[in-house]
């Protein structure tokens, strides 16, 4: 190998006293400014205790006094691409921090009339942003508009690469929901939990986010789904990931189970039979009582009931899913304080 | 008479099997002898200072042969001009390079391959010119191949994009075969490259980026052997087909064979499919996309072993330059390609030469003779006596690190930006015209 590749090779592979993702970490990170977030590759183990424990703390919290943690402060929110639940919880969070937010988003700003991502970024720095919230449909946008802006970016999803706010609030979710200390972890925070995820991994940036943070707490990660939406190029995300293509097996191994939408904006030119993926995939309420009674049910969202999971599944007591969504408003109050600098 | 006397120096013309200590003199832009040490004596005494060069540690080379480069004019002058790409080739070494036809407009006519090599534009060394193979490039109606090739083309190409069609390649094959030049394809099955943008696999997946398939490669390269087969059996022509950009192992076993079959095939490597792998892409770097993209590891180790092996028959840089603020995109939207004409000689000397103990004869050839060959370049790619007085001088002990910011090229889209080179050019001499002196 050359000098070149060794170098890459030596940020993939880690050695010293840090482990693979731990010194992968460190070393990435260098580029974009203290408190972002950009993928989960990025966060040690401490980071993610320490996100849990600022979580918590920010929970138990006097609204009042939460309130005056970001007053004067100023949070841009940048959305490429449609969302209920992250660009709400994101904006409440930080009104319940107290900070000021403003929205752009790609169909009402002068992105529409060919501004760059890094101009947007420029003009919205500007502007008085200290922290960029951003969603776009391109992977690495967020590591650019990092780049270019040296501001905190909060990477809300890009393209199909990273969610980290999505794992993390599936983190705190699963601990919750196993009765687990969710105000900290260590490296076996989720000995002996095993996570199905189901569906269109290709596609999905909360699979990798999911499937790059879990293994490194200690679960194992069985993804599940047919080789058009998982090809075996999935298992190179890391440690402690498996390959499952029976529904029904990797149910039946699942403590928890992330049900994933069909991304149909995403599949390019792919021609799925839906009965057929309905049949083999679909979270119904028979499958679930019959093979896992016990195993707590988990999705992104949006959920299209009678497809990828059944409506009564969403609704039935296994379900996490409005757990997750409430998950996602404390765990982005911790995300934003971090990103601005503020201890709570 | 203007003459430049090269005394002291290393000859290395793998052409007329020369490899030693040789004075060279140069008149009226040819190379009029090649003389043992002292054998030009007199001459030294005569010609004032300024016209000799002491080559003296270092490497006397045919000045270096570039068969594939982008130089943006007309059309796209912001990100680079004749005039500033043939200075950037003649930094690096280069005393001849081939313009790919992706201007705008696209070179297809006779009138734009002329305005292209006229004098008035500038360029620093020897311009060819590889104009459309398809009108506008957009694989339907064949170029007039014919009056192209009286006006100077040396083959065709639709590079950026592939012939398609089997109707229209086999016509491209035909009528070029007729003129004596190659048809030069971008290999690439586009039909399965939809919205790709870079090498499929493991680190593709974790990116959240699709992936270009080697199999897009490989198909290419299979149907267009096909078609040499189909042709050579049928039209009573032998065709030349010349693969460009090689970066997979798939395509150069299907080259190899059709090679041995006797099929007149010839490709090219570039620099950067045999220094990098899809792991420079790192985090989003787009000064690491372009088209082949950077392939696994085990494709490089085969890009390597085909040049050592002569699979591959020469290096060409498709060099490819663009303006900063189009390389300052998203990694899907950022355009394809990286520039090379400064950083060939240096990683090919440091990859190939010392990493994997190529002779260095053979990375001349790779860079000179053998390129000139494969576009049926006469009096170019060596020093003997006669030929054009096309010279590189460089130490090819010399270690550096090249620097974009320094670059002759109007760009700075390079993954090599800060990389150890091994190899450094002194001057570079174009028909008898010191072009480039460090």
């Amino acid at each position: 190998m050359t000098d070149l590749t060794k170098s890459a090779a030596m940020g993939e592979g880690g050695v010293g006293l840090l482990s693979g993702a731990e010194s992968h970490a460190a070393a990435l990170c260098s580029a974009c400014a203290k408190g972002s977030l950009l993928t989960v590759e990025h966060l040690s183990i401490a980071d993610v205790a320490g996100i849990l424990a600022t979580t918590t703390r920010l929970e138990r919290m006097a609204a009042v006094e939460r309130a005056r943690l970001l007053t004067g402060r100023t949070i841009a929110l940048l959305f490429y691409e449609s969302s209920t639940r992250t660009r709400t919880s994101f904006e409440l969070a930080a009104k319940s921090l107290g900070a000021t937010t403003t929205l752009v988003s790609d169909k009402s700003s002068s992105i529409e009339k060919g501004e760059s991502l890094k101009d947007t970024g420029l003009t919205l720095r500007a502007l008085g942003a200290e922290a960029i919230v951003l969603r776009h449909p391109s992977s690495g946008a967020a590591s650019l508009l990092a780049r270019v802006t040296g501001l905190p970016v909060l990477n809300a999803g890009d393209g199909m690469h990273q969610h980290p706010s999505q794992a993390l609030l599936d983190l705190r979710t699963i601990l919750l929901r196993l009765g687990r200390d969710a105000s900290t972890v260590d490296a076996h925070a989720l000995d002996g939990v095993t996570v199905a995820i189901v569906g269109d991994i290709l596609h999905s940036r909360v699979a990798r986010s999911n499937a790059m943070l879990l293994p490194r707490l200690g679960a194992r990660v069985v993804l599940c789904g047919p080789v058009e939406m998982l090809p075996e190029d999935a298992l190179g995300l890391g440690a402690g990931i498996a390959i499952e293509r029976d529904f029904d097996r990797a149910l039946a191994q699942a403590d928890v189970a992330m049900m994933l939408r069909i991304q149909k904006e995403r599949l390019a030119g792919f021609d799925l039979d839906l009965a057929e993926y309905v049949a083999r995939y679909q979270l119904s309420a028979q499958r679930l009582a019959a093979i896992a009674p016990h195993a707590a049910v988990l999705h992104p969202g949006p959920i299209i009931r009678g497809l990828e999971i059944a409506g009564e599944v969403a609704d039935g007591a296994q379900s996490a899913i409005e757990q997750q969504v409430a998950q996602g408003l404390a765990v982005r109050r911790a995300l934003l304080a971090r990103a601005l600098g503020v201890q709570a | 008479m203007n003459e430049i006397l090269i005394l002291n120096g290393r000859v290395v013309d793998p052409a007329s099997g020369i490899d030693g200590p040789r004075d060279l003199l140069l008149r009226d832009g040819r190379i009029a002898a090649v003389e043992l040490p002292g054998a030009l004596a007199e001459f030294a005494g005569s010609l004032p200072k300024e016209k000799q060069i002491d080559a003296a540690g270092c490497v006397v080379a045919p000045g270096l042969i570039d068969i594939h480069v982008h130089l943006r004019e007309p059309g796209q002058t912001h990100k680079e001009t004749i005039a500033t790409g043939t200075a950037a080739a003649a930094a690096g070494g280069f005393t001849t390079v081939v313009a790919m036809p992706n201007t705008a407009p696209v070179n297809d006519s006779v009138e734009g391959l002329k305005w292209m090599l006229d004098a008035a534009r500038g360029a620093a060394v020897k311009l060819l010119a590889m104009p459309a193979a398809t009108l506008g490039s957009m694989g339907g109606e064949i170029a007039d191949f014919a009056s192209l090739v009286r006006a100077g083309a040396v083959g065709f190409t639709d590079d950026g994009k592939p012939v398609l069609e089997d109707a229209t390649m086999r016509a491209a094959l035909v009528a070029a075969a007729r003129l004596g030049v190659p048809v030069s394809q971008h290999a690439e099955d586009t039909r399965l490259t939809g919205g790709c943008s870079m090498n499929a696999g493991r680190v593709a997946f974790r990116l959240g980026l699709r992936g270009m398939p080697v199999e897009a490669e490989a198909r290419i390269v299979e149907r267009d052997i096909r078609l040499l087969r189909e042709i050579e059996r049928g039209e009573r022509v032998r065709p030349h087909l010349h693969v460009q950009h090689v970066s997979t192992s798939r395509a150069l076993h299907e080259i190899r064979r059709a090679k041995a079959e006797g099929l007149h095939v010839t490709c090219e490597a570039a620099p950067h499919h045999f220094t990098l792998t899809e792991d420079a892409v790192g985090d989003y770097d787009t000064n690491a996309k372009m088209n082949p993209p950077l392939r696994a590891e085990v494709d490089r180790q085969a890009v390597i072993e085909a040049l050592l092996d002569g699979t591959i028959d020469c290096i060409a840089t498709d060099h490819a330059p663009h303006a900063s603020h189009e390389k300052e995109v998203e990694f899907e939207r950022a355009p394809n390609g990286v520039t090379g004409l400064e950083t060939a000689l240096g990683l090919a000397l440091r990859v190939l030469h010392r990493e994997h103990g190529m002779p260095l004869a053979r990375v001349m050839e790779l860079m000179g003779a053998r390129a000139a060959a494969v576009i049926g370049l006469k009096e170019r790619g060596t020093l003997r006596v006669g030929s054009h007085a096309d010279v590189v001088i460089f130490d090819a002990a010399a270690e550096w690190n090249f620097t974009a910011s320094g670059s002759r090229s109007k760009a700075r889209n390079t993954p090599f930006d800060g990389a150890a080179m091994l190899g450094r050019v002194r001057a570079t001499i174009c028909e008898g015209r010191v072009v480039y002196r460090a």
